[in-house]
């Protein structure tokens, strides 16, 4: 027996639960289909010992879109709703970080650095609007294109012409130059040139490391928050946002087909053999999965299958959990300190350093990394008097010569944590637990090709027109009825909503138009 | 005191095209020169008797076939033979050859990949198409997108509706080949690591970038769009080295009257009341001019030769932030004949093309990260020619010269500058990579010349020895060469002009900034247009 569905969903991560709510908001009856027994994707919160808790990927919130705050209706608990970032300095010398404000460097960085701050939040601000809405297609008639085209323009013509200047200059360029000509501080170029390269296959001196800074800057200009109860809570609050809005969930349902015929989606068989139709087919995989795995090559043009094959998207950003019998000591870190997010990356040559062997299948032999303590604010998450940390570190390639496995992960840990005692020397010997996860594993855990975060790296040549392919920009794929809504599609990754938000947007539009 | 309707400062081959454009035109000009001989980077030494050596620039392509009809300079002594192809070693005694003949490179890649050599002609397709799209702009100005001139206008339109022309997939493709790195684009069409690397090698020569660097597919284009004798895309010798590139144009130029004046290195080029009046030589004398054209890069214009307060601030700045980075030196060898190659069959052409000795894409990457860490490559990309056995003018009867272009090589090591051990252990490094793949090179080697960043800086006067006078990234092309707001060879003091390959269209012995900056100065002088601004062969 099957049933109908106006739209399926497939995958419950943040961004199919936001489109599933909008379609459902949107009057349409929706079925989202979700693998693991959990809802969120990567955006989960999870137990990785007995007792203590942690956010499996992305630990701080800082991109979800306000207009999907708003249309949900979110409000998120927050533990915390304005992190500094402290870069940790083995000499003691720390930077914190707050906005625009830098606390232990010079006043001409400080000066500079309000500057760059302003500068840059302005542009992501450009940026940000056209996050928001399905790219144009470009070299059509259509009015509304030409129209977001020409707005484009406009507003960049608007910056006025030194700042234009500035942001057609800037654009592609890299960050290691950008810090260089700006700054004297390594500690202010090291996290700067980090921040440009968190979650990406580049390093600072790779040009579109601007472009990547100010995406992260898009949306809240940075401002860190840590949900209360890990990243899980977002997503919990999300899943009752669909039920609310009507949308039927099934968790432990893997999808193993996307079912064609004619040229069209017909609807989507579970792993278990269950069939479900509906002309319409929402896919929050990745852009690889969804079509090369679950459509398959052969209801696809050779030439679209082609640009899907070579989309890259190999992950270099690992997750490591310790379970802690207590906090580390820290020199020169007040205790009332440890709610913040520490960076290690002491100049911008290390991060260069850090990102060269990942183009060979190596791992950093002195990686950079974000580490946050989540229990400090949030009770739940530890028992009583323990800790967690939750660290991202970088680089760990997905295509590890060799292989990811036991052995490698071991020797990979060890190494972070080699780095991270140079400031929290007595860290080891408050581990009761641990746990690594490498790209490998978040493939593996949360069905993501190649464990990459944004679903395909994000530079230009997978951006905007061309995200995740040129011709399939606009959320709709080359199978009628078949569309993407996962962070392959544009804008691309983090806890936005953006692409659930735009995909919604797109698919109810387009029946307008029909 | 005489003035002169116009000084051109620096008698490169870029200073010497924009001197013979205004002389055609009937100015009054003077080219003046620091060294003892003429050509900047585009020169022929006799460094020991009977042997030529083009020291800095040794390949002949990009020089744009309009200029040269336009300057006759067939009549000044310039011919260009075609020579083509390149040669691979590889570290397992095999080797890959890229020849002119489609039909023999096709089997040749089909020997290491059937697959690649049935991808080639797609690849080839897409490239040109890019450089097709490339080629209308470079002797044009670029159009300032900040402007609302009619000319620049007009300009941006053009570009516009040449990419509209393209369709809707092709520019999207073009977006992206705009800005990936060379190694994904080449994993678009191929397979094979040594066909990759092969062709991987055009995407880095010149710049302080990776082949995974994204922005290197566009670098391609710089050392694809060139043409001889009409057929795009294939390289030449200049008989009698690139000395006689430099030649042809001074013959030019003194054929229309203007006067060239070696020896006479420029200290100061003078500014007064926010007008330019002349320039000041490093002997004490002054020339009077109403305009001045600098063929120096951008930096040393600015940052050496004039003072901070003769421009804007935020101009100086600017300028001071350009990268102009040392990334390439060359090693220039006499030999006492040929050597032998004994991966290559007997009498192979490939002799007679360009020789590499890396044979993957991971050992191009590994050269650029020991650059990033401020020293020379230790596995270093070589290319290697030997122009004697196409001209054999350059050498005695029976010996040889060879070219020697290494990537990478640092401005300095480490911040500080070369040591003579240092030197030397850079051009050993690059002499037993080829002797790896040649058994009796080093007994051949009569005596060589070592040339780094530091050199080409000291000797020819290009900031920290770029090739290019500045790293051809997005954020310095165009609309943004070298300044954003002053791309249009102006430089921000009324009478004041740059002409050398800081400005668009950027680097290589193509002479089309200087032309494009010729045409300027004429449309502010009110004078005839003698430059040639569109393409007759497309």
């Amino acid at each position: 027996m099957t049933d109908r569905y106006d739209a399926i969903i497939v995958g419950g991560g943040h961004n199919g639960l936001v489109c599933a709510t909008l379609l459902a908001q949107g009057g349409k009856r929706v079925l989202l289909l979700e693998a693991n027994d959990q809802l969120g994707g990567a955006a989960v919160t999870r137990r990785f010992a007995d007792g203590y808790e942690v956010s499996a990927c992305a630990h701080l919130l800082y991109q979800l879109q306000p207009a999907v705050r708003k249309e949900l209706k979110l409000a998120p608990p927050l533990a915390d709703d304005d992190l500094t970032t402290i870069v940790l300095d083995e000499a003691g010398g720390h930077l914190r970080i707050r906005g625009n404000d830098v606390d232990g460097v010079g006043a001409a960085d400080a000066e500079s650095f309000r500057a760059f701050f302003k500068r840059m939040t302005r542009f992501a601000d450009l940026l940000n609007t056209y996050l928001n809405k399905a790219p144009p297609r470009l070299g059509t008639r259509n009015l509304r294109d030409l129209g977001t085209l020409a707005r484009l323009g406009f507003d960049i013509r608007r910056l006025g012409k030194t700042e234009m200047e500035a942001f057609l200059r800037l654009i592609g360029m890299n960050m290691h130059d950008e810090v260089t000509e700006r700054f004297e501080s390594p500690l202010l170029k090291g996290a700067i040139s980090f921040d440009a390269v968190l979650g990406t296959h580049l390093g600072p001196r790779s040009p579109n490391t601007i472009m990547t800074y100010l995406y992260r800057l898009a949306g809240s200009h940075g401002r860190l928050s840590a949900p209360a109860g890990g990243m899980g809570a977002v997503c919990d609050e999300l899943a009752q946002a669909a039920r609310a809005a009507g949308v039927t969930i099934r968790t432990g349902a893997a999808v193993k087909r996307i079912v064609v015929g004619n040229g069209r989606v017909t609807g989507v068989e579970t792993a278990s053999g269950e069939l479900f139709e509906s002309s319409t087919v929402v896919s929050n995989a990745d852009p690889k999965r969804t079509l090369l795995d679950l459509v398959g090559a052969q209801h696809l043009e050779a030439g679209f299958t082609h640009r899907v094959h070579h989309l890259r998207a190999r992950g270099n950003a690992a997750k490591l959990h310790l379970a802690l019998d207590g906090l580390p000591t820290i020199a020169g870190i007040d205790k009332r300190e440890y709610g913040g997010r520490f960076v290690i990356a002491p100049d911008e040559h290390y991060v260069e350093r850090a990102f060269n062997p990942a183009k060979y299948g190596e791992s950093s032999p002195e990686p950079v990394l974000e580490i946050t303590f989540p229990s400090f604010r949030d009770e739940s998450l530890a028992p009583t008097g323990k800790h967690v940390m939750s660290a991202v570190v970088q680089y760990a390639p997905y295509a590890l010569k060799g292989g990811w496995n036991d052995e490698s992960r071991r020797a990979f840990e060890a190494t972070a944590l080699r780095v991270i005692e140079k400031t929290m020397p007595d860290i080891c010997s408050r581990i009761l637990a641990s746990e690594l996860l490498t790209p490998a594993d978040i493939e593996q855990e949360f069905h993501i090709s190649g464990g990459h975060w944004h679903h395909g790296e994000l530079t230009l040549d997978q951006f905007l027109f061309v995200r995740p392919v040129a011709g399939a920009a606009r959320y709709r794929m080359p199978v009628d009825g078949l569309y993407l809504c996962g962070a392959g599609a544009h804008p691309g990754g983090g806890v936005s909503g953006a692409a659930g938000r735009n995909a919604a947007r797109q698919i109810i539009a387009g029946e307008r138009a029909a | 005191m005489h003035t002169y309707d116009a000084i051109i400062v620096g008698a490169g081959h870029n200073g010497l095209t924009t001197a013979a454009f205004l002389a055609k035109a009937g100015l009054d000009v003077v080219c003046v020169e620091k060294n003892d001989y003429i050509g900047g980077a585009a020169v022929s030494r006799e460094l020991y008797d009977n042997w030529i050596y083009s020291n800095c620039s040794y390949v002949c392509s990009l020089l744009r076939p309009e200029i040269y009809r336009a300057l006759e300079l067939h009549k000044h002594g310039l011919q260009v033979t075609p020579y083509g192809g390149s040669v691979q070693f590889m570290q397992n005694g095999d080797y890959f050859g890229s020849y002119h003949d489609p039909e023999v490179a096709y089997r040749e890649m089909a020997r290491h990949s059937q697959h690649d050599a049935d991808a080639y002609e797609r690849y080839s397709a897409d490239t040109m198409r890019q450089c097709r799209f490339i080629r209308d702009f470079l002797l044009r100005t670029a159009p300032d997108p900040t402007s609302f001139r009619p000319k620049d206008i007009r300009g941006l339109m053009a570009i516009g509706s040449k990419f509209l022309e393209m369709g809707e997939d092709r520019m999207y493709e073009t977006i992206r080949f705009w800005t990936m790195s060379v190694a994904e684009y080449l994993d678009e069409y191929f397979e094979s690591d040594i066909i990759k690397t092969s062709l991987s090698g055009s995407g880095i020569i010149g710049t302080a970038l990776g082949v995974h660097s994204p922005g290197t597919a566009y670098v391609l284009l710089h050392h694809y769009m060139g043409e001889v004798d009409g057929n795009v895309g294939t390289w030449g010798y200049a008989r009698g080295g690139m000395g006689a590139v430099s030649k042809s144009i001074a013959g030019a130029f003194q054929a229309y009257g203007g006067k060239l004046r070696t020896e006479a290195g420029v200290d100061k080029i003078v500014v007064k009341n926010g007008k330019v009046t002349g320039v000041g030589l490093e002997n004490g004398e002054e020339l009077a001019g109403r305009i001045v054209v600098s063929a120096m890069d951008v930096k040393r214009t600015f940052l050496t030769c004039m003072d901070r307060s003769d421009v804007p601030e935020a101009f100086y700045k600017r300028v001071e932030n350009f990268k102009i980075r040392g990334s390439s030196g060359k090693l220039n060898i006499a030999l006492d004949g040929l050597p032998e190659f004994p991966a290559l069959p007997k009498n192979s052409s490939l002799y007679i093309s360009d020789m590499h000795f890396i044979d993957s894409m991971e050992r191009m990457e590994r050269a650029y990260d020991d650059w990033k860490a401020g020293t020379w490559s230790k596995d270093p990309y070589v290319d290697m020619v030997i122009p004697t056995l196409v001209d054999p003018t350059m050498a005695p009867p029976g010996k040889h010269f060879m070219s020697c272009f290494i990537q990478y090589c640092p401005h300095q090591i480490e911040g500080r500058a070369w040591t003579d051990p240092e030197r030397e252990a850079f051009a050993q490094t690059v002499i037993d990579q080829i002797a790896n793949y040649s058994p009796n090179f080093k007994d051949l080697i009569l005596h060589y010349e070592v040339r780094t960043p530091q050199d080409i800086e000291d000797q020819i006067g290009i900031t920290e020895g770029n090739i290019f006078h500045g790293e051809l990234t997005m954020d310095q092309l165009l609309f943004n060469r070298p300044v954003p707001g002053y791309a249009q060879y102006r430089a921000p003091v009324a009478g004041l002009y740059l002409c050398g390959s800081s400005t668009h269209p950027g680097g290589g012995v193509m002479a089309a900034p200087g032309a494009n900056a010729a045409r300027e100065i004429l449309a502010d002088l009110g004078r005839g247009n003698t430059v040639p601004e569109n393409f007759g062969d497309d």
